[in-house]
């Protein structure tokens, strides 16, 4: 048998920049992981973990559309490892699924074994929640947006124009152009007079640069009293994300302000807001009344687009519904959107009272109410709140 | 850049290939290209080869492979060889000149295996390139045929992947046709041959059903809805056959990859230490060689697994008569290897042992002692390329007469992931599209999952 023939092929750096051959399929693929986070944006957005978090975290989504399946072992099967020379029977070597650090049970190892999660920013995940609301442009039209700065800005130049505009430079540069143009080779004798034409003159052309602010401020009002306990809060605070979401989504400046209510309502911070629970009883007006009076303190309807979203179990003292139902009223006047959101873990007929009754004597085409019972509900029923708000009717048009 | 320039490279390869010679490796052609590590990536994706048609799985191995290799979590592998002829291997541009020499020479390991092994015989190696290349020629044609189309191309190769394992996967053994099996089913069926047929009365003759098909079970399940549904267009027929055949490329190197790593390793250590490296070199080398076939304590290193088997055999050679070694190497693969030559000393010495899920732990359930080894050399073995595939048969394709395609999973102790079996099913009955059954076995008892018209549903008892 003679030595094996071989040819060694230099690399060429052509070839590596011509060579990037998955981008294609690794296009298709990021599609196709697009597509199942899109169909399980409902469970995602039901993922505790998610709410309240930084926008640029990144979260794994577990992606079932794209595994690829096959016949396989399930898990129970015995496998083999190498030890380190005085393994026993009965010995815990590991966690079940516990694919990593260096534990028996690689899953990669295996062929078949998917345990493909992929990384998406929560970004991401809202654009995607979003861009399955697929709200249409008119959407953007209702939100209110104010006129803030009106600046004058240069743009370009024209033929025509104001004297105070003039650009004398580029004017005298015309005119030296027009004559270079003209001249007659090598022609040293007096020179005529040359003036300038209408053609030399040069403007300086100016618009108006209207800035649009688009401020605007969610003031999320809950129910803290003794019968909100933490799965109801749970809730709430998924409709919150989402709330101030989507609005951080629609404009450049979004403050958010949390109001605490039972009894009496304060202004209070995030922490306080989803974790610190009161006790007592409910009058809603009280909370109403302190987010009008915010409204009124530091985000008057004039320069600012206010959502506030109010949730609740519902459990209000009779004594003060007809209180709140005004209240609700001047709120709605106020707002872009006043929302009332009634959380009944258990199902609407378990609890005695409810707002949602109440409220129908409320009339305003900017007050929507919704009912969620589980966090499955959380999505449809924030879609089913903005599909309402879609309807291009409605004082702020005018 | 580098500290090696490709003209040290063909010198090195020079003096390594008089060794090869002298040690009686005889391999194909050899083709080295230098690559840097996107290409790697690329080549891994696709499976070394240099044209392979799209499908956004490749692209989902590539952005593993990527994540991974950006982390830091694992590096890339130093070369990659594809079983072709000539043969092609990929050298990464920054490995450092010693990294480059062992490569070169554990290359040449592979080749010298890929051209030997009995299991590669049928792979056809001469035309392994133009074979994947004819057939991502092919599924472009049907992408970018406007009657088809990627969406409907991709729904049948999503199946067809799903699938392409349930195949033969003894390729040495040839399959016998359709006929053969007619013929064989009636000649058993016949009566013994009785020296006393004059006296005696005549043996009942009991006709085989040669309706039924197919004859015999059928174990590669793409081949037959190709071959018996009707319905199938000739370019889904086509996809069929294609991802098959990829399958059937794939299989020899998943049956010997102890084999082939022991085998490329045992012999790249022998080539470099007959080169004569200047003790800078020499160091490395023993630095690499170590990374690469050092244990995995907690898991398998196959690289180490191997050597270990070859250089427990050379041990058994008399003197420096290397032919038994050429012999195993040759007709072997990983499951024969292992049971034939992974003796109790060595399962003792690298302290293999078994281990299974208890609750939410992992408990080893079988050490290599004197009661244990074979249960867990067996075990092993269970875990070893085509074993870990369960087989899956073709039993009927007109399975209570109205054309429902009956499986049959050959339960050998180890249940079906349940969920993937659904899904897998789902798969098989996209493409039959009628009803299809697999009897199969979960937890100990017998279980009949249907796909059909009417969803999943599972049957047990």
């Amino acid at each position: 048998m003679p030595p094996p023939d071989s040819v060694f092929r230099p690399f060429r750096s052509s070839d590596a920049e011509r060579s990037d051959r998955a981008a294609g399929d690794r296009a298709r693929h990021r599609d196709k992981v697009r597509e199942a986070i899109r169909e399980n944006i409902a469970d995602i957005i039901a993922e505790e973990s998610i709410i309240g978090q930084d926008k640029n975290r990144i979260i794994k989504v577990p992606i079932r559309g794209i595994k690829e399946y096959r016949f396989i072992y399930g898990d129970q099967s015995p496998q083999v490892a190498q030890g380190n020379g005085d393994t026993e029977r009965g010995q815990v070597v590991g966690k079940q699924g516990d694919g990593q650090d260096g534990a028996p049970g690689k899953a990669g190892d295996q062929p078949g074994v998917d345990y493909y999660e992929t990384d998406v920013s929560l970004e991401e995940v809202i654009d995607l929640m979003f861009e399955d609301l697929e709200l249409p442009d008119m959407e953007r039209k209702r939100l209110r947006q104010i006129e803030s700065e009106r600046n004058f800005k240069r743009q370009g130049f024209r033929q025509k124009g104001i004297r105070s505009r003039l650009d004398k430079r580029r004017t005298a540069r015309s005119r030296v152009r027009r004559k270079l143009a003209g001249e007659e080779p090598r022609s040293n004798g007096p020179t005529d007079r040359f003036p300038f034409h209408d053609g030399d003159l040069t403007y300086k052309h100016i618009t108006t640069d209207i800035r649009l602010e688009s401020n605007a401020a969610v003031i999320c009002i809950m129910d803290t009293s003794g019968s909100m306990d933490s799965a109801k809060k749970y809730l709430a605070r998924s409709f919150f994300f989402l709330l101030y979401q989507f609005i951080r989504s629609k404009y450049q400046n979004v403050e958010i302000v949390f109001v605490a209510h039972h009894t009496a309502a304060k202004e209070v911070t995030e922490e306080e807001f989803f974790y610190k629970g009161e006790s007592g009883g409910t009058m809603i007006s009280s909370g109403y009344k302190r987010a009008l009076e915010i409204i009124e303190e530091r985000y008057h309807p004039t320069l600012w687009n206010v959502y506030s979203f109010h949730c609740s179990d519902g459990d209000n003292f009779d004594s003060d519904n007809a209180d709140a139902v005004k209240l609700a009223e001047a709120l709605t006047n106020a707002c872009n959107l006043f929302g009332y959101g009634e959380i009944k873990p258990l199902g609407p007929r378990y609890y005695e009272s409810s707002m949602l009754n109440v409220f129908r004597r409320l009339d305003a085409d900017n007050f929507q109410t919704v009912l969620i019972e589980r966090k499955q509900d959380v999505w449809p029923s924030f879609k089913a709140l903005l599909a309402k708000e879609r309807v291009p009717t409605g004082p702020e048009d005018e | 850049m580098n500290e090696w320039h490709v003209a040290d490279l063909e010198k090195w390869d020079d003096v390594i290939c008089q060794h090869v010679d002298d040690i009686g490796l005889s391999c194909f052609p050899q083709e080295f290209e230098i690559c840097d590590h996107n290409q790697m990536l690329g080549y891994m994706a696709y499976s070394g080869m240099p044209s392979h048609y799209p499908h956004w799985s490749y692209g989902k191995s590539f952005e593993k492979l990527k994540t991974l290799y950006d982390h830091g979590v694992s590096g890339l592998p130093y070369e990659m060889v594809i079983n072709s002829n000539p043969s092609i291997a990929y050298l990464m541009r920054d490995n450092s000149l010693l990294l480059q020499i062992l490569t070169i020479a554990h290359v040449y390991g592979h080749n010298d295996f890929f051209r030997n092994n009995f299991t590669f015989r049928t792979t056809n190696p001469e035309y392994t390139i133009s074979g994947f290349k004819s057939r991502a020629n092919r599924v472009r044609s049907y992408i970018e045929d406007p009657t088809i189309g990627l969406e409907r191309v991709e729904r049948v190769l999503d199946a067809a992947h799903a699938l392409s394992m349930q195949c033969r996967r003894n390729l040495a053994v040839r399959k016998p046709s359709e006929l053969e099996h007619r013929a064989d089913a009636l000649k058993s069926a016949e009566p013994a041959k009785d020296p006393f047929q004059q006296i005696h009365k005549r043996a009942e003759y009991d006709p085989p059903d040669l309706r039924k098909t197919p004859t015999q079970p059928d174990e590669d399940i793409l081949l037959f809805i190709r071959d018996h549904n009707p319905y199938l267009s000739e370019w889904e027929r086509d996809l069929l056959t294609i991802a098959h055949e990829e399958a059937q490329y794939f299989i020899p190197q998943m049956e010997t990859k102890i084999m082939n790593e022991g085998w490329a390793s045992f012999w790249h250590h022998k080539i470099l230490e007959r080169l004569d490296l200047p003790t800078d070199l020499h160091l490395e080398f023993l630095v690499r060689h170590n990374q690469v076939v050092c244990p995995h304590e907690g898991s398998l290193n196959p690289y180490h697994v191997g050597i270990k088997i070859w250089e427990d055999l050379e041990k058994q050679c008399e003197g420096d008569d290397l032919a038994p070694l050429f012999a195993v190497r040759e007709s072997d693969r990983d499951s024969s290897f292992l049971r034939r030559h992974l003796s109790e000393d060595l399962v003792r010495e690298l302290d293999l042992f078994q281990y299974g899920p208890q609750g939410d732990d992992l408990v080893v359930t079988e050490v290599s002692d004197e009661a244990g080894w074979q249960q867990v050399r067996d075990s092993l073995i269970a875990n070893t390329g085509s074993n870990l595939l369960p087989t899956i048969q073709v039993v009927d394709a007109d399975h209570d007469g109205n054309r429902t395609l009956l499986l049959r999973h050959d339960h050998d102790g180890r249940d079906l992931h349940p969920q993937y079996a659904e899904k897998a099913l789902a798969f098989v009955h996209q493409l039959w599209q009628y009803d299809v059954v697999l009897d199969t076995v979960l937890g100990g008892q017998p279980a009949h999952l249907t796909h059909g018209e009417r969803g999943f549903s599972v049957q047990t008892g």
